[in-house]
């Protein structure tokens, strides 16, 4: 291309220019959870409203008197992002406003543990919210201890490399399946366009919407801060943590189909968190990954 | 309207009257009736509120501040167990000025499971920065409702409406239903100054660093300490709309009285019986009920003392390792003041179990026999 | 568009503070450069304006200025993720000289 031809050619945007969330926040470097706040705010725009239990954005958002957000958020109870984003909705039609799309925002200890008694509630009532788990797999904010999101071989604080988390992650997705909500979906901060759309999608649906996001922590998981993506985008391709939609608990459709799965060994190998383990226990890895994967398919296959 | 009600529809009519816009609450006996009127007015249209049917108190009490705090009027009841569940999230509305009304129904915390009144469950909460109204009739039940709106959403501080188990919530009371265009000439609606909104996009409840966290406590003690007097001139404006006037202390003969009995809640009732028997034997008893505990009533609560000879302070309720509650705080409120009798301190009542009039005169004649307090605690009607 | 430096906010009495605790500032007075240990720095003979960078800046602290990328490194703290991610390693990481 002739430097004059480059000149005119126009910087590529594959995602809405509109940034609602801006520079001078908390996050560690690589944080995986602020691309995913960023965009989700893409697809929804201003007229959002966000509940954010504790959680790292509790933090990341910048200490009293500030925010990094152009859209209001209410930091609610570690234990009451569905709850709160329930009576945030309930108030703003009370009061007319029936166009803001009300956000729960939680991370995986939010929601996986302390949080899904609200949730659950949320979803069974089918309360018009959008909940959105950015999931970095342990209590990070706390300081790296284990969740139950937290996978199958992870170090964290409170699981030591002698005493590794020795059960699987626990199927999120699949209990709010069971609710039988108008919409689910998995997405990844890798997948940014993939994540968009369906996110403009799920704001045009009534009811219970739930986001489960891959959110790579390189502080938490010992990895390079430079690999956020790589790693997200590994467990994407190697059916670690598939892209997928469930629609009324019922239409599972995957987004991302894979013709040939990569093993998941050198997503490992990239994490601090997995460096302690053996080759039988990747091995452990691998099937349990292989079967959560037969799984998926055979529910899309109805 | 006059209708013969039950306390806990006291609540719902109180609620249904402010034209509360958002109630979410969950069932725990003995406030059921409250929740269920509530419901049945939301579905047939008398009421034009969200009713969020929430799988916790402490959910129910989140979705309240959510309510609150997007600019709605909200509203929810509770008991005991529920009470304690929600303990965070009193915190919470209280420490973010979200000025929502509750009704608690008093009755005595588990183990042994009990449904029956005591006031363990709403004193517990005393520290959590809400107002505490403690009703002795279905009137002044509904009444306060309507005026804790009022207060807290000139305040911002959250109101408890309290009254007690069967006592109070299951018993049939005549009640002057106030009429719809009244309460709205005295209640305006709720339009909050900063509310949670895309048009003014604001992050609430951040991270606060102990560069700032002081100042915002300091500020709620601050408007706490305006309270006082505003529920006094509310309750003056009541009186004036509705022909009832509504105080921070209810005092029953006690201009002349020698002798007081100090309660809060249906006890009270009780005591002025033993007064009025009292009275006919030729002691100059009276009664001083402290309706509001939350703020304490400092003045009024001296004014009376300062005239007696002696007050029994008489708790349905125990700090264990402490006494009676309301007993501490009167304390507190006399001390280093000339003037003030000598004060005794009674529990009685626990659990649900009668404070009769027989008691009522035990007590007195406990107190009246000694010249001072020698025990923290006299426990009345216990098989010791 | 890149949001301006907000300023620092200082409450002189708790009368200034709102009643209810909400923000009344911006967190872009923060300037998250001072993190940095190494900068990306873009070669803009090879960028070839694909967009990757700015896609996955977690700041974002890349602009589009005339239909290029420009760092902002004020706020840059120099993860690497947009040097990573660049197809045609245009962008370097750099030693960060202070």
């Amino acid at each position: 291309m002739s430097p004059e031809a480059k000149k005119e050619k126009k910087f590529a945007l594959t995602l809405p220019a509109e940034e609602l969330m801006a520079c001078g926040h908390l996050a560690c470097q690589g944080c995986g959870a602020t691309l995913a706040m960023r965009y989700m705010l893409k697809a929804l725009g201003q007229k959002t409203v966000l509940c954010i239990p504790a959680c790292c954005w509790a933090v990341i958002d910048g200490p009293y008197p500030y925010s990094s957000l152009d859209v209001p958020i209410y930091h609610c109870a570690f234990e009451t992002a569905a709850s709160t984003a329930t009576g945030v909705k309930a108030g703003l039609e009370a009061t007319g406003d029936t166009e803001t799309t009300v956000v729960a925002w939680a991370g995986d200890g939010g929601t996986f543990d302390i949080g899904i008694q609200a949730l659950s509630g949320a979803a069974e009532r089918n309360d018009d919210i959008i909940y959105v788990c950015y999931d970095n797999e342990a209590y990070m904010n706390t300081g790296i201890q284990r969740s139950s999101a937290t996978p199958y071989g992870a170090w964290t604080t409170t699981t030591p490399v002698k005493h590794f988390k020795n059960r699987p992650k626990k199927d999120i997705v699949a209990i709010l399946a069971a609710h039988r909500i108008p919409y689910i979906a998995t997405a990844s901060v890798s997948h940014p366009e993939d994540f968009v759309k369906k996110m403009k999608k799920a704001k045009d649906i009534r009811g219970t919407r739930f986001f489960h996001v891959y959110a790579p922590c390189p502080t938490g998981w010992k990895s390079r801060p430079e690999d956020t993506i790589k790693l997200a985008r590994m467990a994407v391709q190697n059916g670690y943590f598939p892209l997928y939609e469930i629609e009324d608990g019922e239409k599972t459709t995957v987004n991302l189909k894979l013709k040939e799965r990569k093993p998941v060994e050198d997503f490992l190998r990239l994490q601090g968190r997995f460096r302690h383990l053996k080759p039988a226990e990747v091995a452990a890895v691998q099937a349990e990954v292989d079967a959560r994967w037969e799984r998926l398919m055979r529910s899309c296959a109805g | 309207m006059r209708k013969v009600i039950m306390g806990n529809h006291a609540l719902s009519y109180g609620a249904m009257l402010a034209r509360s816009q958002v109630i979410s609450a969950y069932p725990i006996t003995p406030q059921t009736q409250v929740v269920e009127l509530l419901s049945e007015m939301c579905a047939d249209g008398t009421l034009d509120a969200q009713f969020i049917k929430v799988e916790s108190e402490h959910s129910a009490m989140a979705s309240c501040i959510g309510a609150s705090v997007a600019g709605a009027r909200a509203f929810t009841a509770t008991s005991a167990q529920g009470l304690a569940l929600m303990h965070e999230m009193l915190h919470w509305a209280a420490g973010g000025r979200h000025p929502i009304v509750m009704g608690n129904i008093n009755r005595a915390m588990a183990p042994g499971w009990s449904i029956w009144t005591d006031q363990n469950d709403s004193l517990s909460q005393r520290d959590t920065g809400w107002m505490q109204f403690y009703c002795s009739s279905n009137q002044e039940v509904v009444d306060t409702v309507i005026q804790a709106f009022k207060v807290a959403e000139t305040l911002m501080i959250p109101a408890m409406v309290i009254l007690d188990a069967f006592a109070l919530s299951h018993t049939y009371e005549v009640v002057d239903v106030p009429d719809q265009a009244l309460v709205d000439r005295y209640l305006p609606p709720f339009k909050p100054s900063i509310k949670l909104t895309p048009a003014d996009p604001r992050a609430f409840g951040g991270l606060t660093g102990a560069e700032h966290y002081m100042e915002l406590r300091y500020k709620l003690q601050k408007d706490m300490e305006k309270a006082p007097a505003l529920i006094e001139e509310t309750g003056r404006e009541f009186g004036k709309v509705f022909g009832r006037e509504l105080g921070l202390v209810d005092p029953y003969l006690c201009g002349d009285a020698e002798f007081v009995f100090v309660t809060s809640g249906t006890a009270g009732f009780t005591a002025r019986v033993a007064v009025d028997e009292l009275r006919a034997a030729g002691v100059k008893a009276g009664n001083l009920r402290i309706k509001v505990f939350r703020p304490f009533p400092f003045d009024r609560v001296r004014e009376v003392l300062g005239k007696v000879k002696k007050a029994a302070v008489v708790d349905r309720n125990c700090s264990y390792g402490a006494g009676g509650i309301f007993y501490q705080e009167v304390k507190s409120a006399v001390y280093g003041r000339p003037g003030m009798p000598p004060l005794i301190g009674y529990v009685a009542g626990l659990g649900g179990r009668d404070i009769t009039t027989a008691q009522f005169k035990e007590v007195a004649a406990d107190a009246m026999a000694k010249a001072k307090a020698e025990e923290e605690i006299v426990w009345i009607g216990v098989k010791k | 568009m890149r949001p301006r430096k907000a300023k620092k906010i200082v409450f002189k009495s708790a009368e200034e503070m709102p009643l209810m605790i909400c923000s009344v500032g911006h967190q872009t007075h923060n300037l998250t450069g001072a993190w940095r240990n190494i900068r990306p720095e873009i070669d803009l003979e090879r960028c070839i304006k694909c967009g990757i960078c700015w896609k996955f800046c977690p700041e974002p602290s890349i602009d589009v200025v005339d239909e290029w990328p420009v760092i902002d490194y004020d706020y840059c703290k120099g993860c690497g993720i947009c040097a990573e991610e660049c197809p045609t390693k245009c962008i370097a990481m750099v030693e960060e000289r202070k």
